[in-house]
């Protein structure tokens, strides 16, 4: 109200702005759990899907179930590391979760709604054992197909991560109160699509693994590629995007796809040590310490490949065992990663695959290789930052330093990555330093 | 993605009156507006941030004097075209979906409730990297 009304005098129509205060009051930074709770917080995590899944069996409302769940993990990280912890904490939760729906159901019939729901709750028999497959169930519930990226990550996260809303907003950088509002669309969603409480039909199934495979995969994503400002609150969710896909693997052991992206989350994390300076400066591939580059991980994540490989994620994972295989940057096999490269390139006809297996095909056979292979790949990809970054490198490859730094200025220009900016705009001043 | 959406005190195509001149409810209205569209933003889980901006005339240019003191320039400026008047950080799906955004914002309502069609500059916040550049 003040920051509109104090634009009076000469302020144009202008004047009206668009602040009045509503701006949540999530506080980023805050967000990631540490501390001495910790203990409690990872037990929680655990715990939450198993009692979401018992509570949503039991009511037959996933959404109403989730923020049931939800307040219940809420009180328990009050007052278990005071009090005590219950002897059977999942219990518990069920218990306390399991009060506020009969609360809320109640209410609801007062309102003279969900009569007949309160009518099927009641008559139902409490499931006794916890279902197996209950955090798969609900994986498929919050990466359903009629939700966007961004809501199926928030939701996930929540649902089936145990992630409070002021985590979550936290690792996203946005208030509190608009990540509320993310997570409780998403949910009004997925119960308007009226899918129950159980897996996908047979003929569904590798669809919907996809669906949930592509948002644990985002989850990584966004926690690897670190942002400013709040780099261990996103690097907590590439930890947490790990721990989900090994659960999804718990429920599917003989899937592919499952671990191959498990595969390709180990082998990419294994090289985080390295990736950026003591200030979070990116580090390319080939001036990365490598040892520092995580051996355990690197051998788990080989040990998930298929013989042969067998979709995407695997074919990603195994170029990614390529790099963290050679001893140093010299040694990579070039020739194997054009070749897993070219398979990937078959299965997905995706331009930004073949930029990719252009830079390889320059390591493997000089930058004219290369140079070859990114024909006609400005009407596939467009006036795009990366086409002009890979295009720039193998120039500068080839010695023709003004087309090289022409191209870095231009993917400079185009980039909606700071750190990325920041390299191609060093790459172009320093080219034109050498020509001048 | 995420896109600021600036608004400064320049020229608007309905070449309406200063907002000084317009009836209290014109004024009124304009502002609820602005309300209502920041409660839908966070409604929809979209908006980062809203801040409107005092105006030119608390406005300050400060340039470094190198080793000396900074060189200050205290408003008004009678040239304050130029000049933020506010912004909206929104965190979206889609370029589409701020550019929608942004023309919501432009038809904020003036005197007599016409849309003043205030420009509205869309400019995407550097994100961070992909994983393997």
């Amino acid at each position: 109200m003040t920051s509109a009304s104090a634009t009076p005098g000469g302020g144009t129509p202008g004047g009206g702005t668009p602040g009045d205060g509503t701006r949540g009051d999530g506080t980023p930074g805050s967000g990631t759990t540490g501390g001495s709770g910790d203990a409690t917080t990872d037990l929680l995590r655990q715990l939450a899907p198993r009692a979401l899944g018992a509570i949503a069996r039991r009511y037959r409302d996933f959404a109403g179930a989730e923020d049931a769940v939800q307040e219940a993990l809420v009180a328990a990280a009050a007052s278990w590391p005071t009090k005590g912890r219950p002897d059977d904490p999942l219990a518990w939760l069920v218990r306390v979760a399991g009060r506020r729906m009969s609360d809320q159901n109640r209410q609801d019939s007062a309102r003279s709604r969900r009569e007949d729901l309160a009518a099927s709750w009641s008559l139902r028999p409490v499931d006794p054992a916890p279902g197996r497959d209950d955090s798969l169930i609900l994986l498929f519930l919050c990466c359903h197909p009629s939700l966007t990226g961004a809501s199926a990550i928030a939701l996930t996260l929540r649902a089936v991560g145990g992630l409070t809303t002021r985590e979550i907003a936290a690792a996203f950088l946005v208030p509190e109160a608009t990540m509320a509002q993310r997570i409780s669309r998403a949910k009004a969603k997925v119960k308007a699509s009226g899918e129950p409480f159980q897996l996908p039909p047979p003929d569904e199934h590798q669809a919907r693994l996809r669906s949930v495979l592509h948002v644990l995969y985002l989850v990584f994503n966004e926690g690897y590629a670190t942002s400013n400002g709040a780099d261990l609150a996103r690097a907590d969710l590439s930890g947490e995007a790990i721990r989900l896909t090994r659960g999804v693997r718990a429920s599917l052991p003989e899937d592919p796809e499952v671990a191959g992206l498990l595969a390709l989350m180990l082998l990419t994390d294994a090289r985080r040590g390295a990736r950026t300076t003591a200030d979070g400066e990116l580090v390319p591939l080939q001036e990365q310490d490598r040892t520092r580059w995580n051996q355990a991980l690197i051998a788990e994540g080989i040990s998930l490949l298929g013989h042969p490989l067998v979709g995407e994620y695997q074919v990603q994972a195994a170029i990614g065992a390529v790099h963290d295989q050679a001893e140093r940057y010299g040694d990579t096999d070039w020739r194997e990663i054009v070749a897993l490269y070219d398979l990937l390139e078959a299965m997905t006809a995706n331009p930004v695959v073949t930029l990719n297996a252009a830079v390889a095909a320059a390591m493997a056979d000089g930058p004219a290789a290369g140079l070859a292979r990114l024909e006609g790949l400005d009407q596939r990809l467009g006036d795009h930052h990366r086409l002009h970054a890979v295009r720039a490198h193998l120039l500068e490859m080839a010695g023709d330093r003004t087309k090289a730094m022409a191209e870095f200025r231009a993917a400079a220009g185009r980039t909606s990555n700071l750190r990325e900016q920041r390299y191609l705009t060093t790459k172009a001043a320093r080219l034109t330093d050498e020509n001048s | 993605m995420r896109f600021m959406l600036l608004q400064n005190y320049g020229e608007v195509e309905s070449h309406c009156r200063p907002m000084s001149e317009w009836a209290p409810e014109d004024i009124t209205a304009h502002i609820e507006f602005q309300h209502a569209l920041n409660r839908e933003l966070v409604e929809r889980g979209e908006l980062v941030d809203a801040q409107g901006l005092s105006g030119p005339e608390r406005a300050k240019f400060v340039v470094s004097g190198g080793v000396g003191a900074p060189v200050i320039t205290d408003g008004p400026f009678p040239e304050s075209k130029e000049l933020l008047a506010g912004y909206r950080i929104v965190d979206v799906e889609s370029a589409e979906r701020a550019i929608e955004i942004a023309a919501q914002a432009s038809a904020a309502p003036g005197p007599e409730g016409v849309p003043i069609r205030q420009p509205i500059e869309v400019r995407e916040v550097m994100s961070a990297p992909d994983p393997e550049m």
